[in-house]
């Protein structure tokens, strides 16, 4: 039961990326065409909200309900975020879908997505299985 | 409600909401906000071997599989039960595109004649599908995120290696968008 929460938070922002539009493979291509504001308005609002709640956790000292202290664990930069980011990039294009919206496409009726989601872990796997050979 | 509910959000309502999601994972259990880390935990859970990056105790990250549970079950109630009915509204120079590539925008949020079972045993179809998921998964693990883990998350977080991996993905679906896509498209 102690999960139901992130299943309740997970559901909402399902329905918010579906609502959004933005798991449409029509709104990536336009996007990445420059043919609208709506993915960038959506991630730059996205981004000011969620820069603001940090800024406001840390100025508050906000703690979790649990009375813990919240700390964010930085990722790191390495060679890798450049090369994976680009090679995501690609996937993202052709797919229409980064990894939230391959979820909610199978929730959503686009039931073929689900070998793309398959294909994600297997991309995922392969990485760990390779990972000490290619640049970081 | 019903129809507001079926009705496509504008990104002025939908944006701040899925900006939210940072900080009600942090309230919640000092989470962050990430989704692509749960390929890696369904690999750790379901097909370790003798992997070392699949070696650590999973079920302590098993709330962001409850997390893409919850995901599924949203874009179930978004695209299926509150479906909306018509194709997505895009400007005038994307649909002009879509008419110029073949590709009829008729309802549903992906292009169905490419998106759908039959077109998996296609060329087209199963490069887009399969090697393009595969590309997802590889690449966000690679690059230790995704849109929501580096593009919201880390950017809110005003950490540089984020902005760094959003301008990749950026850079890498422009290309695949302007260079690669077309051949692909008219296979």
């Amino acid at each position: 039961m102690r999960y139901l929460s992130y299943v309740l938070v997970g559901t909402l922002f399902g329905f918010v990326l579906t609502k959004s539009e933005a798991i449409s493979w029509f709104r990536i291509h336009e996007m990445f065409r420059f043919q609208s504001f709506h993915m960038y308005g959506l991630m730059m609002s996205a981004v000011l909200v969620g820069m603001l709640s940090i800024l406001l956790i840390k100025r508050f000292d906000v703690r979790t309900l649990s009375g813990d202290p919240i700390v964010i664990e930085p990722k790191p930069y390495n060679r890798g975020t450049v090369i994976g980011g680009l090679i995501f990039g690609f996937g993202w294009a052709m797919t229409g879908a980064c990894p939230g919206p391959l979820y909610a496409l199978v929730g959503a009726g686009v039931y073929v997505m689900a070998a793309g989601l398959l294909a994600a872990i297997a991309g995922a796997w392969v990485y760990g299985l390779i990972r000490d050979r290619l640049p970081h | 409600m019903n129809e507001l509910l079926s009705r496509p959000w504008p990104w002025y309502v939908a944006g701040p909401l899925i900006g939210l999601m940072v900080p009600v994972l942090l309230k919640i259990g000092n989470k962050a906000f990430g989704v692509s880390s749960s390929l890696r935990h369904i690999c750790a859970a379901c097909a370790p071997g003798r992997i070392p990056y699949f070696q650590y105790d999973w079920k302590k990250e098993a709330w962001n599989l409850a997390l893409v549970v919850g995901i599924f079950i949203g874009g179930f109630l978004g695209g299926v039960v509150f479906r909306n009915p018509n194709p997505v509204r895009l400007s005038a120079a994307a649909q002009n595109q879509l008419n110029d590539l073949g590709i009829a925008n008729q309802g549903g949020p992906h292009p169905i004649e490419i998106f759908s079972l039959q077109s998996l045993l296609s060329l087209r179809g199963f490069l887009l599908i399969v090697v393009g998921g595969f590309l997802v998964g590889f690449g966000t693990r690679y690059a230790n995120g995704c849109t929501s883990g580096h593009s919201i998350m880390g950017m809110s977080n005003l950490k540089w290696p984020s902005l760094v991996a959003t301008c990749s993905f950026f850079a890498g679906g422009v290309l695949m968008t302007w260079v690669i896509l077309p051949r692909i498209l008219s296979l």
